[in-house]
């Protein structure tokens, strides 16, 4: 059973409240949710507010959104898009830029649903280890898909990416769509912690390319009121970003610049000393100094 | 990692081996997908791309599988490949004998699509190139078979310009005429609207991808009738009105057959001799 001596979050909830304690979660699945909702709405009663799919989008006749992957692998093989697409991209790149590349994965992605899901079950069922992969396999997956893209002229991942198969799929038929995600799943209850969003998933991991040089950040102003509970440590997605800025690694400043990670909030609700906030990368606080920055509202 | 302890040698062996392990699973996953898409670019004969699609080749680089000709499309009849369908997942197709382009004058679907997959140069429906009808089964199509069903002809929005009725002896009957519908493919748009309306049991006339329903002529032909509008008058040797050799005295007309010359008119004789084969042709031969 759980090697951990507490309920993961008991602390924190004991001291904030439940609320309080589950409070970026919560946002975070008002956000997937609603954002799955905001494209559902046309099938489901013809109120387009958004036609398209995560892949491209159009909201209201006025906002064009792109994804700057698949963008990127279609110039790989060889075609170039019109001008909404362009503008449509500069939109998400410039947004992520701002709020985090990976916040796509915590925010929007609708198979961060399905993987949180079967990494609470890995979780309750107890079941430990698995395979072993490099975080850093991502990026090989991501470098790969462009190649592959480059050499067959096809946007070939697209043939086998969960991402977008799950979400045009809930909108225009999942067909045996429903296998891949029951795979993806499967694969993080059973095989590996995290395994798809944390080590093989292409989108995430350019996301992350972009989220490198984004504006918005956890930042542990308090880091010095860390009582070493480890429950941060344990809802993290991408656990190995935290350490560095937490313990001041090799003179790590207390801000997370690292790309992995989604920006997802669940170490700030889980802290009951109040370390981690959301701040801006700038002007980063003096360890120990509290209120030198305040969170940003999402 | 103890890399640290280790001599400098063997964390960079360390390092080239993890490096290569990446490489090698990477690289096998990239054929997978590869092979994979590949063999998947190829659409099948029932499957139709919406107006202006590329080439199949670019189309499945162009498209980014958003669905948003699907969306535009005001009569519904665009779908999106799911994973088990035998084309590129997500990519936008029709099937004509289940709904087919209704050929909107505006042609929305082109209009919404964020990339050149769908052309946006293609501003007159008419000059669409969804596919080519052809008449696949000449056995169970009805106007084959003598009755004037015509409703091929009937349902294509380019009347008498895609498909033509063109009249032949009915050799069964002997004295009635088949009206052969004729699919022309230089004002077919491939919409699929005769091979939804055809009334058999299974169409007699379908709308193949392009790919599939034409032939091409080697490029060196040429039609000699072209050919010969084009340079005003014949480019070869006129042919030699036909000689028969005939009894003295004697003559052939055609629908006649032999009759005696009669005194007075040229003797046969007379006639200027017969151009050989070899003064036709000259010092060539």
């Amino acid at each position: 059973m759980s090697a951990l001596p507490h309920k993961v979050g008991a602390e924190a909830i004991a001291e904030k409240g439940w609320l309080v304690a589950h409070k970026w979660l919560i946002l975070r699945r008002a956000s997937q949710i609603g954002i799955l909702l905001l494209f559902m709405v046309g099938p489901w009663f013809g109120w387009w507010i958004v036609k398209g799919n995560l892949n491209y989008s159009y909201t209201l006749g006025v906002l064009p959104l792109t994804d700057p992957y698949l963008l990127a692998q279609m110039l790989a093989a060889g075609q170039t898009p019109e001008q909404l697409a362009w503008v449509g991209v500069a939109i998400v790149v410039i947004f992520y830029l701002l709020v985090g590349g990976r916040s796509y994965c915590s925010w929007v992605c609708p198979v961060n649903l399905v993987t949180d899901l079967a990494n609470w079950l890995r979780t309750r069922l107890g079941l430990k280890g698995g395979a072993h992969l490099a975080r850093r396999t991502r990026y090989w997956i991501l470098g790969m898909t462009l190649v592959v893209a480059a050499i067959t002229g096809t946007i070939a991942w697209e043939m086998l990416n969960p991402v977008s198969m799950l979400h045009r799929g809930l909108f225009f038929g999942i067909g045996f769509a429903w296998a891949v995600i029951l795979a993806v799943f499967l694969f993080d209850l059973f095989v590996m912690r995290q395994g798809w969003c944390g080590h093989l998933c292409p989108v995430g991991a350019f996301y992350g390319l972009i989220g490198k040089a984004s504006l918005l950040r956890i930042k542990l102003p308090q880091r010095a009121a860390c009582n070493d509970c480890m429950d941060c440590f344990a809802v993290c997605p991408e656990q190995q970003v935290i350490r560095p800025a937490l313990k001041g690694i090799n003179g790590a400043a207390p801000i997370i610049l690292e790309a992995q990670c989604t920006n997802c909030g669940r170490c700030i609700d889980v802290c009951s000393k109040d370390v981690f906030r959301f701040g801006i990368r700038f002007g980063a606080p003096v360890p120990g100094v509290s209120g030198t920055v305040s969170p940003v509202p999402k | 990692m103890n890399s640290e302890t280790k001599p400098k040698g063997s964390a960079r062996r360390q390092f080239l081996a993890d490096t290569a392990r990446m490489a090698c699973g990477v690289g096998l996953l990239g054929l997978g997908v590869g092979l994979y898409a590949r063999n998947a670019t190829a659409l099948p004969p029932a499957a139709l791309r919406p107006p202006g699609a590329l080439p199949e080749a670019e189309f499945s680089a162009a498209c980014i599988r958003c669905g948003m000709c699907v969306r535009d499309c005001p009569f519904d009849m665009l779908m999106l490949a799911k994973p088990e369908d035998p084309m590129a997942t997500g990519t936008p197709y029709f099937v004509a004998r289940q709904a087919p382009c209704e050929m909107c004058e505006h042609i929305p679907c082109v209009k919404a699509c964020p990339t050149s997959a769908l052309d946006h140069s293609l501003t007159d429906i008419t000059k669409a190139r969804m596919g080519l009808a052809v008449l696949v089964d000449q056995e169970t199509c009805l106007n084959y078979l003598g009755l004037r069903c015509d409703i091929c002809y009937r349902v294509c929005p380019l009347l008498d310009k895609a498909i033509t009725l063109d009249p032949q002896t009915n050799t069964r009957t002997g004295t009635h005429t088949l009206f052969i519908p004729v699919v022309h493919s230089n004002a077919c748009t491939g919409c699929g609207l005769c091979e939804k309306a055809c009334p058999t049991e299974i169409a007699a006339i379908k709308v193949f991808p392009l790919y599939m329903a034409r032939g091409q002529l080697s490029a060196h032909y040429r039609l000699g009738w072209v050919e010969k509008e084009k340079a005003g008058g014949s480019l070869v040797t006129p042919d030699v009105e036909h000689q028969y050799h005939m009894p003295e005295g004697m003559k052939y007309e055609y629908g006649k057959g032999l009759s005696v010359v009669p005194p007075g008119e040229a003797a046969p004789g007379a006639v200027p001799p017969v151009p050989t084969f070899k003064a036709l042709q000259g010092d060539k031969l």
